[in-house]
């Protein structure tokens, strides 16, 4: 990867991500996020990991963001003007990146050697077991491309099958009761009237 | 810098530069003007009327005594007309907007409008052998391995101009608009992505090249005649699949916004809705990315379920005339790829004038009918045909 479109994405990630606590105006600071998802994705890009890349777009920046936005435009919310500074806020989030910057650290310090996920030999190791069950794997690693949407959904499912249920109930759990509570307010409002 | 210098392959940067020239500025844009014209000329037929039928070269300029019709079709420059009274109109900055956003929102419009196009295969590959390219050059832009994935995700994007547009114009009708169509845009994305799941299923493959190579040799999606189409688990899968194409082909409909479903721009409700405050270029951006949008979607479904570049009965029209009209790597005549081209745009246009007819036929939707009509049938309907598809899949394997 060249190396200067990588300095190129983090400064538009880190640049737009600074700009979601700085900017005034609630709109551009959703829609600083939104850029700094979209340079993130580049960044997950240039790694060969495309599928989260544009996974990373397409939930985040498509979705999510949007129902951000719609949600402060629907509420009109004003540019905030003179508010004091929360200090609990401000040290538990310095806190916290500190704690981040510690772990990458710790990470990439027990990280030695040239391996890299693009490495088509590791893949092929990691594919090996998928690619004699399913055949596309397999030819997509004699082509010699990597097929890491098809290796993710295959560790996904297979290695981490129930996991990934556990996930999908607790999601479930998290809509049925959303729903339960919005409908808990208007029944409670319309027994007030 | 040096090293990234020698890591170029020159041969690749050049191609990938005229590709994009030719696709953007040679076919997309024009395509644009053009489906603008036979939307008018189209409608005027199906109204009984006669549409912009007068403006050619204006040779009545230099003193002749009529203009000329090219090729005898009259109004064939009437989007080069317009594109100039575009440029030419004033461009009025209201003074309530919020300007910068104001500026930004057509840009947002027609980037991810265009950019998507990067990963569609408007064609097999071009055998450059007269020029001196050893390589065949494959005609896509970026071959990614996440295509179908890579057009939702930044097309996703393009909901950001449209919902811009309306808050910036600080104006009530606009605003409507903006809030209506994010509302509509997220509710269809999900019957969209999912309509699509079952043909993924069926292809085993995210790369739209190799869906297109696979129609190419065993069938389109949905004429499975020849190759492998002739299996008869192709046959029964043709349910998931009719069921898919209608899904998919009705959300795109909901997602360019185009009647019946275009409720952010409802003019009866909303003035214009989101474009409302806009004129000029801007408007025209606007204009342009709706269509550029709509011409993509119309490619997507192409590939997806009519073979995309594939000629029809490639194969067997190669057996009988002797001439390759099927696309082989490495071995694809100059000609047959030319072929292809030409075959893909035929198909997107046909889709084009599919979506106009639909335009000039249906009444619009009330947005609450809208809403119900995506999460209660579109949405289910696709989630069923997931688990529809997987079933027969399990029952009657593909080869």
């Amino acid at each position: 990867m060249p190396s200067f479109i990588f300095y190129l994405f983090a400064l538009v990630t880190l640049g737009f991500g600074l700009l979601v606590v700085t900017a005034r105006n609630p709109v551009t600071s959703a829609l600083s996020l939104a850029s700094s998802f979209v340079g993130l994705a580049a960044l997950f890009i240039s790694l060969d990991a495309y599928f989260i890349g544009i996974i990373q777009i397409l939930v985040y920046a498509g979705a999510v963001m949007v129902l951000f936005l719609f949600i402060i435009m629907l509420m009109d919310i004003k540019a905030e003007e003179g508010k004091k500074t929360n200090n609990g806020a401000l040290v538990g989030g310095c806190l916290l990146a500190v704690l981040l910057v510690l772990q990458v650290i710790m990470v990439s310090g027990a990280f030695h050697g040239e391996r890299t996920v693009g490495d088509l030999d590791t893949a092929a190791a990691i594919g090996k077991a998928a690619g004699t069950e399913l055949p596309t794997i397999a030819n997509d690693l004699r082509e010699g491309s990597l097929p890491d949407t098809k290796l993710m959904g295959y560790a996904l499912f297979d290695r981490y099958g129930f996991h990934l249920q556990v996930v999908g109930l607790l999601l479930l759990v998290g809509t049925v009761g959303v729903v339960m509570l919005s409908k808990r307010d208007t029944a409670a409002k319309e027994a007030g009237n | 810098m040096e090293l990234f210098l020698a890591n170029l392959n020159l041969t690749f940067l050049i191609a990938s530069v005229v590709k994009v020239i030719f696709l953007t500025f040679m076919v997309i844009m024009p395509m644009v003007a053009y489906s603008v014209y036979a939307e008018r000329r189209v409608s005027a037929v199906i109204q009984d009327r006669v549409g912009p039928n007068r403006v050619g070269m204006p040779l009545t300029l230099l003193g002749f005594k009529k203009d000329l019709q090219i090729f005898g079709i009259g109004g064939l420059a009437q989007p080069l007309a317009d594109g100039l009274k575009f440029i030419l109109k004033e461009d009025f900055t209201p003074r309530h907007v919020n300007t910068f956003y104001y500026w930004l929102a057509p840009c947002l419009t027609i980037v991810p409008a265009l950019l998507t196009a990067a990963v569609m295969p408007f064609g097999s590959e071009l055998n450059l052998d007269v020029l001196g390219v050893a390589q065949p050059i494959k005609m896509v832009i970026a071959d990614l391995n996440v295509g179908p994935l890579f057009i939702f995700a930044i097309s996703s994007l393009g909901v950001y101009g449209i919902v811009i547009a309306g808050w910036a114009s600080n104006s009530k009708y606009p605003f409507l608009g903006g809030v209506r169509s994010s509302a509509q845009m997220i509710s269809y994305e999900l019957s969209l992505g999912l309509s699509i799941v079952p043909v993924l299923m069926i292809f085993g493959e995210l790369n739209l090249s190799k869906m297109s190579i696979y129609q190419d040799a065993n069938g389109w999606l949905l004429l499975p005649l020849w190759g492998d189409g002739l299996s008869a688990s192709r046959w029964i899968l043709l349910i998931p699949v009719a069921i898919s194409f209608l899904v998919f082909t009705i959300s795109m409909f909901a997602e360019t916004n185009r009647v019946p479903f275009d409720l952010p721009e409802c003019e009866t409700e909303l003035v214009a809705g989101y474009h409302t405050e806009y004129s000029s270029m801007k408007f025209a951006l606007f204009f342009l990315g709706e269509y550029a949008a709509m011409i993509v979607g119309s490619g997507l479904c192409v590939t997806l379920f009519l073979g995309g570049w594939s000629i029809p009965f490639a194969p067997l029209l190669s057996k009988l005339t002797g001439f390759q009209f099927h696309f082989e790597a490495g071995h694809t005549p100059l000609l047959t790829g030319l072929l292809h081209i030409g075959t893909f745009f035929a198909k997107v246009f046909a889709f084009i004038i599919f979506f106009i007819w639909v335009r000039w036929t249906l009444p619009r939707f009330r947005f609450d009918q809208l809403m119900k009509l995506g999460w209660l049938v579109f949405f289910e309907l696709a989630l069923a045909n997931v688990f529809l598809t997987a079933l027969l899949l399990w029952l009657v394997p593909l080869k």
